[in-house]
């Protein structure tokens, strides 16, 4: 594998990380405020809230560094990426924010109060819409560079795509998929019934939406980026293999069993959909400007950035699991049995 | 004023940057100085068996992750808009200092792991050491992170590790560009004077609670312990500023030229206190110290001084600067004499660190050491225009030419202001809520 792949895979990766992480923190944002307006607040509130306090600030590392590392391997993407997304990209930091400082105003010191609920469940869907719109620009398109080499964002064509609107779907209904399959699972390592039949709900409800989401978005690219759909044909397999993680985890959810596992095929289920994308789209970074070898960062900084990723993850994957351990997979925390309140 | 009629992107890139890195490195601050006060705290506590040390340890911590959570989202902020108002800049960054950027995130990965981890596990274990453990990688993580992020303003200040040829960047050197003879001085000020800043803002609450009336023996260690660190702090943050000053009279003379109006080169150069810049850039009311400059810059009264005159007037810095720096260094004066009459209290056998007017300087202290960062971040990075890289790419090659930054600016003004507004009523409520007799009062039973 030469760096250029291997770069790309490292973010691709860290951008899966966030998908993952990222959906369930927003989608819980989500259901926390729907399930007060619908009165079943009571019934989850305190298990989502156990699962996100220890997390919230790591979730946002994954995203931080995705775009460090980007501009690290591939410093053009800022520059047609910077220039193109300043409106987009400054709402997503707003949102971010708010979000971010608005979780922790409420849970540790305990403002909680309706336009701060309201705020939180609502920018756990704005978030997702406003991200998904890179993905959608970096398939070209939505972008022009006129002759003095300065960067126009088509602002309009972006919003009146059926190709950008498939795509802001797909991440809402699968941010909600993701969330209420991973709450399901944490619910029942709990024994918390009532929040699990709570949750369980959400998850099938969300389960069919999504794969149609996933369909109409794949033949929206026929119509967008036809090379890109090409690709995606060669690979079909992958993509069947994604479909059958997805079934394989919502049969083990609707019959009650094996809920870790459950949770491990949503994740190879989006694993092989998001892989397989991105696949496709190479050598492309941001269609047709930036590729993965034209637009390469000099050898000697790879080098160093692939030495500082190694190094970095010898520090990291003890530290995460560590977290894992102490709070995800420790049955006395999950049920409980220790406070979850920093006093 | 036509600023506000004409949309100059550079301008207006440069206003939302510095009003994101305003913001942000308050809060910045306080998440690299803050943990060490929370682990010397709950590790005397520990060692001397004293609840009160470890009730510190906790309280500090609660406040904290107010704090760290408007870091973050802040921090997020800025980093996302170095690409989004300086595209052209990242270009060259990316290709030059990406590796410290890059162990930057992981440095604030490892710090947001075991935060988390900290937080949650007060009552987890069985031997108290193993909860003080956790809070190490913490202050590392964050200490680590100042550190990468200073790196990267320092290859800005003075880029090495490259060749230039042909206004293209070539043959870079990853690790020898993080070694930017700027590192040492940025680094050790950057590190010590968020300790010292931390250490006053912590003792001025410590103060306020007694002078209000609180007058536990929670609240007399706590001031005690935060100012002596500070006093220790201070001593660092003095010897290193003056290292700084040097560095700049051999590394980037225009700054240090711009700063003390010194437009002839010369020996036993004299330094200029306060002072009104006239058109003809001589300087009126100005307080003249003899050979000051040059002992200031070289410890030698008689050493030569490079003036402006050595550079095209195009690349000196906006000669306000030296406003900005001796406001700075009227408010580091104010903190050593806090900071020094508090220790004579506290030493001399008659003392009493309780005096009213004493507390009162104590509390004034804290926002007098937050006003010191600004201005000293305002004087570091306005001195070195017009560069974004000194000597490489001006600001105004470096910046956007999006439309609609103006607008993005009135947005993250109204932002931070909310932010601002919420964490004060937020913290303030908390500390309200939670009264410091009612948990001794716990912990005594």
């Amino acid at each position: 594998m030469n760096f250029e792949l291997l770069g790309i895979t490292v973010l691709w990766t860290f951008l899966f990380g966030y998908l993952i992480v990222g959906s369930i923190d927003f989608g819980a944002g989500f259901f926390m405020y729907y399930s007060t307006i619908s009165g079943t607040r009571h019934i989850i509130h305190n298990m989502i809230e156990r699962y996100l306090s220890p997390v919230w600030e790591v979730t946002n590392v994954f995203l931080v560094f995705f775009f460090v590392g980007i501009i690290g391997f591939f410093p053009d993407i800022g520059y047609y990426l910077g220039t193109a997304l300043l409106i987009p990209g400054s709402i997503a930091i707003v949102l971010l924010a708010i979000r971010g400082s608005y979780y922790a105003f409420t849970f540790y010191g305990k403002a909680n109060n309706r336009l701060y609920n309201l705020l939180y469940g609502a920018t756990g869907l704005l978030i997702p819409a406003s991200l998904s719109t890179v993905l959608t620009i970096s398939e070209g398109g939505y972008i022009q560079v006129n002759d003095n080499g300065k960067v126009i964002f088509l602002a309009k064509e972006l919003f009146t795509s059926q190709y950008s609107w498939s795509v802001v779907v797909l991440a809402l209904v699968s941010v909600l998929y993701i969330s209420a399959m991973f709450l399901s699972y944490y619910a029942f390592k709990a024994s918390d019934k009532a929040a699990y039949r709570v949750v369980r709900n959400y998850a099938l409800i969300w389960s069919l939406p999504t794969l149609l989401a996933s369909l109409f978005v794949f033949f929206s690219i026929y119509n967008h980026n036809r090379e890109h759909f090409n690709n995606l044909l060669e690979i079909w397999w992958v993509f069947l293999l994604s479909i059958l993680c997805f079934l394989i985890a919502i049969y083990l959810l609707y019959s009650n069993q094996r809920l870790g596992w459950s949770f491990v095929f949503v994740i190879l289920q989006f694993a092989f959909a998001f892989y397989g994308y991105g696949a496709g789209h190479l050598p492309y970074v941001l269609y047709p400007y930036v590729s993965i070898y034209d637009n390469f960062t000099n050898p000697n900084m790879a080098l160093a950035l692939v030495v500082a990723f190694i190094l970095g993850l010898a520090l990291l994957v003890p530290s995460l699991y560590l977290l894992l351990k102490l709070f995800l997979f420790n049955s006395d925390y999950v049920k409980g049995k220790h406070g979850y309140e920093p006093r | 004023m036509t600023l506000l009629y004409t949309y100059d992107p550079v301008l207006f890139s440069r206003w939302l940057t510095s009003l994101t890195l305003g913001f942000h490195i308050i809060f910045a601050t306080i998440g690299v100085g803050v943990p060490l006060y929370i682990g010397l705290a709950e590790w005397i506590g520990i060692r001397k068996n004293d609840f009160h040390y470890i009730l510190l340890a906790r309280r500090w911590s609660r406040g904290y992750v107010i704090t760290v959570a408007v870091g973050v989202v802040t921090g997020t902020a800025i980093g996302l808009q170095l690409s989004l108002l300086w595209p052209s800049f990242m270009q060259v960054a990316g290709q030059s200092i990406a590796l410290p950027l890059f162990m930057e995130t992981f440095a604030f990965f490892f710090e947001a792991i075991f935060l988390g981890i900290y937080l949650y596990t007060w009552d987890r274990f069985k031997n108290r050491k193993t909860h003080l453990l956790l809070l190490i990688p913490v202050v590392i993580g964050s200490g680590a992170s100042a550190i990468f992020i200073t790196i990267v303003n320092s290859f800005m200040n003075y880029p090495v590790g490259f060749t230039y040829e042909n206004n293209m960047i070539t043959d870079v050197n990853p690790i020898q560009a993080m070694m930017s003879p700027a590192v040492p001085t940025k680094i050790s000020h950057v590190l010590t004077t968020a300790y010292l800043t931390c250490g006053l803002v912590l003792a001025a609450i410590a103060a306020f609670a007694y002078a209000r009336g609180q007058r536990e023996t929670y609240h007399r260690k706590a001031l005690k312990f935060t100012m002596i660190c500070s006093f220790v702090f201070m001593v660092a943050t003095v010897i290193i500023g003056d290292l700084s000053g040097k560095y700049l009279a051999v590394y980037q003379p225009e700054k240090l030229a711009a700063t003390e109006w010194h437009f002839e080169t010369s020996t036993h150069a004299p330094l200029i206190l306060g002072g009104v810049l006239q058109e003809d850039n001589t300087v009126k009311y100005g307080l003249e110290i003899p050979y000051g400059l040059s002992i200031l810059a070289f410890s030698n009264p008689s050493a030569e001084v490079v003036g402006l005159d050595q550079f095209p007037e195009e690349h000196w810095a906006p000669l306000w600067v030296h406003y900005i720096f001796d406001m700075k260094m009227g408010l580091v004066a104010m903190m050593v004499l806090i900071t020094l009459l508090f220790m004579i209290e506290l030493i001399r056998k008659k003392g009493n660190i309780y005096r009213g007017w004493l507390l009162a300087l104590v509390v004034a202290a804290a926002p007098i050491a937050m006003l010191t960062i600004e201005h000293g971040w305002i004087f570091s990075e306005v001195g070195r225009q017009p560069w974004v890289v000194r000597g490489i790419m001006t600001t105004t090659e470096g910046a956007t030419r999006s439309e609609h930054v103006d607008t993005m600016l009135l947005m993250f003004f109204l932002l931070y202001t909310v932010l601002a507004i919420s964490s004060i009523r937020v913290l303030t409520r908390m500390f309200k809520r939670n009264k410091v007799a009612d948990e001794l009062a716990l912990y005594e039973k």
